[in-house]
């Protein structure tokens, strides 16, 4: 189900402002791929470029080509709803939805998109909490509200309500930057299982979580303030965490930025 | 060298007994000003006692505290009076309306209208007036509420632009829009032009065209308090927009639009100019809000109370009574369904 995701020219902006400019690259399926780089250097944008989420901001628009195993996701008469419900996405805070409980937050996606069949919602819950790891801890209390639980156990509850949907790619906005180094552990080695079946894409301020979760890395920078980020180089992590090709990328990885 | 000096964690203050002593020495040096000059009534008393203390307390403070101490005071004072002053009026009007409602309310009152009583009968009620401001709130609710609240969302959630601007300049006139003038389009436009006469539902209709911009605003603040990760999180599930303001952005906000909506009925139920003009006021019960003039709570009490006889001014207060004790019961289920509100 892992899909291969392709983007050509992919140029992003603000209004008037240029965030994201020309960025081409591959992204591979059933591999996690991260996107590094300075604050501002567009890699957020970028990968909210990949479902479609960029459009939701007033005034933002996105010129370029996002291939879905050769399928244009901007392409004429693709709906924006039905890509995001094929490439999932977690988010830097935990944003569980504060009225539902941990169950309905988790079969939200279903629910809203018209299942109503209860004994296949409740599959599907315990399926999804169960691959992001926290059934063992919310199957007694799956009645109570979803904001009710620690921080690294929301973000993991967001996973699963992606993962509930069955998307083939998964998109993580810095998930772990909000959380403590055990969740953060947590929630790498899920992203290690996940691997097996998804494509995943994921922004990270944090080197070493990049070293440590991906095959591959891209590095984005942008040369100054007002600039549009850009992509720089893109490779197997362990060549651009060793010998990168350029030396801005060398620069960043080495702590000599700027 | 440091351009401030040592500072002393320990200070001296004034204490309350000391206060307590500035205090009876002002009313003391009052009541001495009091009987050796012309100056004379409560009111005047209580004013130059008052100023007397403020200008003693401060003076205190300043020699035993220093000149910070002494403005705090000074501003705590007078920020205290203000609070109090400001309650004043509030007080009074409930205090006196419960006086005089509770002497004059009764089963019976609660229970028969005004029908065949004569001008000077102690009998007779606002059974008539209750019916009739209950149906013209809910007629005016059941317009106002879906159109101020699905008002709100566009502006919120679809507007952009200068239409949304526009929309919401005429919402904010209309928010001060004077009362008797919704009363007077209803009558110009509905009771006389299309020849349908005085109605509660032309009442209701009138209330209505005040209650919108109250509803809109309200709904608006509170839809603008979800947190757009909420919306995001919805998206990002493959929810389409509509379903995520339906499932998402509506149960956040629930709380705080029932809160906003309930206010905006309990504003527009005690408007008497709006009525004037609509319902026009009639002495026995009519439940059919669509032909026929009609009474109203806040109807009642102004013709009530427009009467030279006591025992119809009785009335009026016991009227008034009623009123406020449906506003109340509304305003506290405000405040108990707000304090529920996931958001706040």
């Amino acid at each position: 189900m892992a899909k291969r995701i392709d983007v050509e020219d992919l140029n992003a902006w603000y209004g008037s402002f240029h965030a994201v400019a020309d960025v081409s690259m591959t992204i591979e399926p059933k591999q996690v791929t991260a996107l590094i780089g300075p604050s501002g250097c567009g890699k957020s944008t970028f990968l909210r470029a990949l479902n479609r989420m960029h459009e939701v901001v007033r005034g933002a628009r996105v010129s370029g080509q996002v291939l879905l195993d050769g399928q244009d996701i901007y392409g004429e008469g693709v709906d924006a709803v039905a890509v995001r419900r094929s490439i999932g996405m977690v988010f830097q805070r935990p944003n569980p939805f504060p009225t539902m409980s941990v169950r309905d937050n988790v079969a939200a996606g279903l629910k809203l998109n018209g299942v109503r069949k209860k004994s296949e919602l409740d599959d599907v819950v315990e399926r999804s909490l169960t691959m992001a790891g926290l059934w063992d801890e919310v199957s007694h209390r799956l009645d109570r509200p979803g904001g009710g639980l620690s921080g690294g156990q929301q973000q993991r509850l967001c996973i699963a309500r992606a993962l509930a949907v069955e998307p083939e790619v998964l998109l993580m906005d810095e998930p772990c930057s909000s959380l403590d180094p055990i969740s953060t552990l947590r929630i790498e080695d899920l992203i290690g299982e996940l691997k097996d079946r998804y494509t995943i894409v994921i922004v990270t301020h944090n080197m070493q979580e990049a070293a440590r979760v991906s095959e591959t890395t891209a590095f984005f920078n942008i040369a100054g303030a007002g600039e549009p980020g850009r992509l720089i180089e893109m490779g197997p992590t362990t060549k651009i965490f060793t010998k990168p090709d350029d030396t801005r990328t060398e620069d960043y990885i080495t702590g000599r930025f700027g | 060298m440091a351009l401030v000096g040592p500072v002393a964690l320990r200070r001296r203050s004034v204490s309350r007994a000391l206060l307590g002593l500035v205090g009876a020495g002002a009313i003391g040096l009052t009541a001495l000003l009091f009987t050796a000059t012309p100056f004379q009534g409560v009111l005047d008393f209580v004013l130059v006692a008052y100023l007397l203390y403020v200008v003693a307390q401060t003076a205190v403070s300043y020699a035993v505290e220093g000149a910070r101490s002494a403005r705090n005071r000074l501003a705590l004072t007078l920020l205290v009076s203000a609070l109090f002053l400001a309650l004043v009026p509030l007080a009074a009007v409930l205090i006196y309306t419960v006086q005089r409602g509770v002497q004059a309310i009764s089963p019976g009152f609660l229970t028969h209208s005004m029908n065949g009583v004569g001008p000077l009968e102690d009998a007779g009620g606002a059974y008539h007036a209750i019916v009739g401001t209950l149906e013209q709130v809910v007629i005016a609710s059941v317009i106002s509420i879906p159109l101020g609240l699905l008002a709100a969302v566009y502006i919120v959630e679809y507007g952009r632009g200068r239409l949304v601007y526009w929309i919401r300049f005429f919402v904010d006139v209309m928010t001060g829009l004077p009362s008797i003038v919704a009363g007077l389009f209803i009558f110009a436009f509905w009771v006389l032009g299309l020849h349908k006469g005085f109605s509660g539902f032309a009442a209701g209709m009138a209330l209505a065209i005040l209650m919108i911009p109250i509803v809109v605003r309200a709904s608006e603040e509170m839809l603008k308090l979800v947190p757009n990760d909420l919306r995001e999180a919805s998206y990002a599930l493959g929810v389409p927009r509509w379903r995520t303001i339906v499932s998402v952005v509506f149960p956040a906000a629930s709380a705080g639009l029932t809160t906003g909506i309930i206010l905006a009925v309990a504003r527009v139920t005690g408007e008497t100019a709006p009525l004037l003009l609509t319902a026009f006021g009639f002495d026995a019960i009519r439940t059919n809000p669509f032909s026929g003039p009609q009474s109203g709570l806040p109807l009642f009490v102004f013709s009530q109370a427009g009467s030279a006889f006591d025992v119809a001014v009785n009335r009026a207060w016991a009227g008034a009574l009623t009123l406020i004790a449906i506003v109340l019961v509304l305003t506290v289920l405000a405040r108990v369904l707000t304090r529920r509100n996931v958001l706040a």
